[in-house]
């Protein structure tokens, strides 16, 4: 590799210490957040009965490691998250691309969709419980129910903001209301899908762990409201 | 002598909620076999829409298109559209652009990639054909799109200002290259213009189209007496600015 020449050096060397600074400043942060909090409990500036500290963490953590119990509450929730989350972007994709094929249908659903959308999903958990009775169906539908219509409804909007021109040239090649889909909508829907993506996971999380508030006898959600409740 | 296109009484209106604009009214007439014909005509006087009418895209109001003889729906000959714009996905690689229509149009044999990879490498945009379009520059990218267009082997292409994005040396030197490539291979050719001498270097005919709503104001023939007919060689002709002075007074009078 010594045949490149002092600029392309220069910008490799620039690029790398730019990766290295971006690095070192996300652990420093970590760092000092955690020393702070653990030096402030310490010598009294919060509670540590409330706030808890680093170290009270990081010991009872390890005894649940001892005891194999947090494997099973962390398995449990990612299983549920996981889940809810696959099934939020397939059904929301879908939804999406049966929306952008026709306009009728988006403009009769498009009212539906803002109201469920905006509808305290939270305090509708207990419903689902009545409805669907306390099983790991109910906890990941809760899930869901957090993430799928704002889903649908922004991958709908980064559907229809694709350029125009882009696919007037897939029909002026021949193609077909499909191709436009597969070859221009699709692709450079990506990074839209993508950021929906990361958006969906937190908030199926959050779904399920509400689900686990209130119908589960495992994982993390169950495992706040124990620990709330024996003020652990 | 065999006309490819041939089109007869044409009217068409966008309507939106707004109203109705109408775009064209009455428009009629002929492309012969292996001709080139341009056409200018004020901004916004309908031209793109009229190249959409006979792609396909759009459907006439009023009147009938036919292509080899055959009503457009019928038609199986295939068209060749270069838009104003040349729309390469950045998603895609220069070479993948440029089979895009044969993906689509369920064309991808070793022979077609292969005639692919002979129209990059004549353009010499063969070093390039891994490159993302934002790589390339306009020159470059417009003849990304013409291959694009080329590929699917096209006996009529219909091209709407292909050459107006670029730089005016680099429009000259791609306008007239496009143009000797064009004849080489015996297509036939509607050009859509602003550029008053590329439609008079490049063109057999040229139509006039009025302002909006476009109907035909006249019809040109352009005929030079030159031993080899290049553009470079029409532009240094004598016609040529009789021809210019011509079209441009036509375009400046109202009627
Ligand atoms: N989708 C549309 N809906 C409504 N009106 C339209 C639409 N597309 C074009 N028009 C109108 O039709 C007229 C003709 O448009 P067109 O694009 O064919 O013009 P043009 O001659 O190609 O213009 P330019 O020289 O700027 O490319 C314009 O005045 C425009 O306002
Ligand atoms: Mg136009």
């Amino acid at each position: 590799m010594n045949n490149l020449s002092k600029g392309q050096q220069q910008y490799l060397l620039k690029h790398r210490k730019h990766k290295r600074i971006v690095r070192i400043s996300r652990i420093l942060i970590l760092l000092s957040f955690l020393f702070i909090w653990e030096f402030t409990a310490n010598v009294g500036i919060i509670d540590s009965f409330i706030f808890s500290s680093p170290s009270k963490i990081a010991l009872c953590f390890f005894g649940m490691l001892m005891d194999k119990s947090i494997f099973l509450h962390l398995g449990v929730t990612l299983y549920e998250t996981i889940l809810s989350f696959l099934l939020v972007i397939a059904i929301s994709i879908l939804v999406a691309v049966a929306l952008w094929f026709s306009q009728k249908l988006s403009e009769i659903l498009d009212p539906y969709l803002v109201v469920l959308n905006s509808l305290p999903k939270s305090a509708l958990a207990p419903l689902l419980i009545v409805w669907l009775g306390a099983t790991k169906t109910t906890i990941i539908v809760a899930g869901m129910s957090v993430a799928i219509f704002g889903s649908i409804l922004s991958l709908y909007t980064s559907f229809t903001t694709v350029d125009p021109g882009k696919i007037k040239l897939i029909y002026t090649l021949g193609g077909s209301k499909f191709h436009a889909l597969s070859k221009v909508v699709l692709p450079s829907s990506i990074p839209a899908i993508i950021s929906n993506m990361k958006v969906n996971i937190g908030l199926c999380l959050v779904g399920v762990i509400i689900g686990e508030f209130l119908a589960a006898r495992d994982g993390l959600g169950y495992l706040i409201i124990y620990s709330s409740q024996v003020f652990r | 002598m065999e006309q490819v296109l041939e089109l007869k009484h044409i009217h068409y209106a966008y309507h939106t909620l707004e109203g109705e604009t109408p775009a064209l009214t009455d428009i009629s007439f002929a492309l012969n076999k292996g001709e080139f014909v341009s056409i200018v005509g004020p901004s916004g006087c309908g031209k793109s829409t009229l190249l959409s009418l006979i792609s396909g895209l759009l459907e006439p109001e009023k009147g009938l298109i036919k292509i080899n003889g055959k009503y457009l729906k019928e038609s199986t000959t295939n068209v060749g559209y270069m838009l104003q714009h040349d729309e390469l996905f950045e998603w895609r690689t220069i070479y993948s652009n440029v089979i895009l229509g044969l993906e689509v149009q369920h064309m991808l044999t070793a022979r077609t990639r292969q005639r692919a990879h002979d129209l990059l490498d004549l353009y010499g945009l063969r070093h390039f054909e891994t490159s993302r379009p934002s790589e390339l520059s306009g020159g470059m990218r417009q003849r990304a799109a013409l291959i694009r267009t080329l590929v699917l082997e096209p006996e009529l292409l219909l091209l709407d200002e292909p050459f107006s994005a670029l730089d005016y040396q680099t429009r000259l030197t791609v306008g007239d290259d496009i143009g000797q490539i064009i004849r080489k291979e015996g297509k036939s050719a509607l050009l859509v213009t602003h550029d008053l001498s590329e439609a008079i270097s490049l063109a057999d005919r040229v139509i006039i189209l009025s302002g909006r709503p476009a109907s035909i104001k006249q019809t040109i023939p352009l005929i030079f007496n030159l031993a080899e007919d290049t553009p470079l060689n029409r532009r240094n002709a004598p016609e040529f600015k009789t021809y210019f002075n011509l079209i441009w007074k036509e375009l400046n009078t109202d009627e």
